[in-house]
């Protein structure tokens, strides 16, 4: 593998192969279980956390209904502030952007801050095309670089690594990419943190151009906003001459003050942090403090054609927390690289297919990869109705004519249906809180719910039973993986 | 058509039918605390401790006295000065050569980097969150200075610049100035989400609260 997910085989072949491989697997389950219970305490530290949830939904669909209002806004006040905007229909025009401001610097290097958007694109790829080197400066993405491999989580793409491999790839690779491990690098997290920051110190401190992406970008103001943990997209939005950032359309809220919305639900989603250590925002240029040249780039590349979907639409207002992967019972034992793009788990289930239609194999087998549990909406801080979205789109698959759409299908089914455990455990969920009706929870962790909302919508029927509706054959047993 | 006018006329096509949203709601709490200012501060000081940020306090008097130390205790030989930090805040530091980050000609990123510590001051301090907020004004500098070096002192001023909230704070911010918001040591959980301290930012980040 490297660097693509292009050719990959459609979601079950992939989770098969990960279900076998047992490190994995406890490291996925290791991890997801260890945020999941952080983020519950994190988020229990809020009552009125239903109204801020309410609230960021309502930011974010007002938001997207005048989408075009508040990117023109944005722009505006970009431009005031000293930056340039760009605008990117599709993935090519992005990259073909991107290289083209990189060469006008005369450079031949970029430092990367992690970057769902960027690598959505391909970036590096097409930077490398050009003979442009970008180095990804987040640690869990120089762990992804370093071993040739891609991103698993959204959050911690390294995920699928443990401590042991990490040094292995760290003793063996570091020293191509610059400066080498040091001598007897252990496993201990903390002096592998340390080979880190001496290795992308030296990349730092002679770098002209950084390239990041954006959680949000204010639209009265023309301020962008990162959130990070570790320094390195400081780093990269401080330290160099040009940045550039790409970023989605759907990234723009429309006021200042809906940052004190935004920076209570992301933080407690993701990291399940009070707040993560360090947030960066910029407005165009400041004299004598970071870049002198700040280039903005607007990505849409399918992001209309999801906007003009009246149910698929509000997958929309992700702020790509990864609260849900890490409660998604299909995600723990498929692993992130199933879903054959830089977005795994139920996020990557109803936004790929979206952005990238369902023509291909793996793409239209995506929602299927459920077994529509609800977790992921439960969990989700702007109310996506993940389960909603899925159902929407297997109609749409079953719809399209031609066999591949409708195998791949039944081969996510039936990888379903292998794994009771990632079945049963779902529709448990599924069915207690169904059991529950007037859709009101009385106690515990999901009381402050009750003042303010209703439970979430569950899909009228489980999964078994939605496949008992549409599907008069019992499903086959999937091909052989290859 | 350029791609911007395709983006924008893809926008209005999508949403031409779809109906007007429900208005946004702000009916979330203004803070989660009391409105008790010495509870908040100490909120402030329980929660960047938390967050492995060490927490001192002491009156304005004794500041001159404790930053020497810091900057001895840490075996600093050299302390980044933004322009504006008060005169007397450094008074007492004699083991610790200082550079004051000029802006006609201002320390390069190499410099920094061997520089030990940095002094600043900050623009205000979320209790809720444990987070410090710097906006590059006088006494705090360009973002690169509280960047680089691998120990941070940053020096509230208890009285006036502690708030409870983000509500409270986001509208006391300045959009158009660059803003750092510090919340503890720099920070991965990337390796088995183990929490390491210290990756790219300030290793150890000392937080004085005056007052
Ligand atoms: S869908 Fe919701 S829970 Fe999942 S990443 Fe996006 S915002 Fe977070």
């Amino acid at each position: 593998m490297s660097g693509t997910y292009l050719g990959m085989p459609a979601f079950p072949q992939a989770a098969k192969a990960a279900t076998r491989d047992t490190r994995l697997r406890a490291n996925l389950r290791h991890a997801t279980h260890t945020i999941r219970d952080k983020r519950a305490r994190a988020v229990g530290e809020l009552d009125d956390w239903a109204v801020l949830r309410e609230a960021g939904k309502r930011i974010k669909d007002r938001t997207l209904r005048h989408l075009d209002t508040y990117l023109l806004q944005l722009e505006e006040h970009v431009t005031a502030a000293g930056g340039t905007v760009h605008w990117a229909a599709d993935a090519a025009e992005a990259n073909r952007i991107v290289a083209d401001l990189v060469q006008a610097t005369g450079e031949t290097e970029v430092v990367k801050v992690k970057s769902m958007a960027t690598q959505e694109i391909g970036l590096n790829e097409a930077l490398a095309a050009e003979g442009i080197t970008a180095y990804e400066t987040d640690l869990a993405e120089l762990i992804v670089q370093l071993g040739d491999d891609l991103p698993s989580h959204i959050l911690v793409p390294a995920i699928h690594r443990n401590r042991g491999e990490i040094r292995d790839i760290f003793a063996e690779k570091m020293a191509r990419w610059g400066r080498p491990a040091p001598e007897g690098l252990t496993d201990r997290p903390a002096d592998l943190a340390e080979a880190a920051r001496l290795h992308l110190r030296e990349k730092f401190l002679r770098a002209k151009v950084g390239v990041s992406g954006a959680n949000f970008m204010i639209a009265e103001t023309g301020t962008l906003v990162v959130v990070e943990s570790e320094g390195n997209g400081r780093m990269c939005l401080t330290l160099p001459e040009t940045l550039i950032s790409v970023v989605g359309i759907e990234k723009v809220l429309p006021t200042w003050q809906d940052l004190e919305v935004f920076l209570q639900l992301l933080p407690r989603s993701s990291t399940a942090e009070r707040m993560n250590p360090y947030t960066t925002m910029w407005t165009g240029t400041s004299e004598g403090d970071g870049p002198r040249d700040f280039h903005l780039v607007l990505l849409d590349n399918g992001r209309t054609d999801t906007l003009a979907d009246e149910v698929g639409r509000q997958v929309l207002r992700c702020i790509r927390c990864s609260a849900c992967l890490n409660v998604c019972p299909v995600y723990e034992r498929a692993g992130g690289h199933a879903y054959g793009s830089p977005y795994p788990g139920p996020i990557g289930a109803v936004l790929t297919p979206q952005l990238r239609g369902t023509t291909s194999a793996v793409d239209a087998s995506l929602p299927f990869a459920s077994s529509l549990c609800g977790a992921c909406y439960e969990v989700c801080p702007v109310a996506i109705d993940i389960p909603e979205v899925l159902v929407h789109l297997r109609e749409q698959v079953a719809g399209q004519p031609g066999h591949r759409a409708e195998r791949a299908a039944m081969q996510a089914a039936t990888w379903l249906f292998e794994h009771p455990a990632a079945l049963a455990a779902a529709e448990r969920a599924a069915s207690a809180t169904r059991a529950l009706h007037p859709r009101r929870l009385p106690l515990g962790p999901a009381k402050a719910w009750t003042e303010t909302r209703d439970l979430p919508q569950l899909p009228a029927e489980s999964f078994r039973s939605w496949w008992q509706h549409h599907h008069t054959e019992p499903p086959t047993p999937p091909e052989p993986t290859s | 058509m350029s791609s911007r006018d395709a983006i924008l006329a893809r926008i209005r096509a999508a949403v031409a039918d779809a109906p007007e949203p429900p208005p946004v709601t702000r009916d979330y709490r203004t803070a989660h605390v009391d409105d008790d200012h010495a509870a908040v501060v100490d909120l402030l000081a329980e929660n960047l401790a938390d967050y492995r940020a060490r927490v001192h306090r002491c009156t304005e008097a004794e500041l001159p006295a404790l930053l020497a130390r810091l900057l001895t205790d840490h075996g600093s030989r050299s302390v980044a000065v933004p322009p504006g930090l008060p005169t007397a805040w450094l008074a007492a530091a004699e083991g610790a050569e200082q550079h004051l980050d000029d802006p006609e000609q201002p320390l390069t990123a190499r410099q920094l980097d061997a520089i030990d510590s940095v002094v600043t001051g900050c623009r205000i301090a979320i209790a809720e969150t444990g987070t410090l907020v710097l906006d590059a004004g006088p006494g705090q500098g360009r973002r690169a200075l509280t960047l680089v070096p691998d120990h941070h002192v940053c020096v509230v001023g208890s009285a006036d610049q502690v708030v409870a909230s983000l509500p409270q704070a986001v509208p006391l911010l300045d959009a158009t100035r660059p803003l750092t918001w510090i919340s503890g040591p720099s920070a991965t959980s990337d390796i088995e989400l183990d929490r390491v301290e210290g990756v790219h930012g300030p290793r150890t980040l000392e937080v004085v609260l005056v007052g």
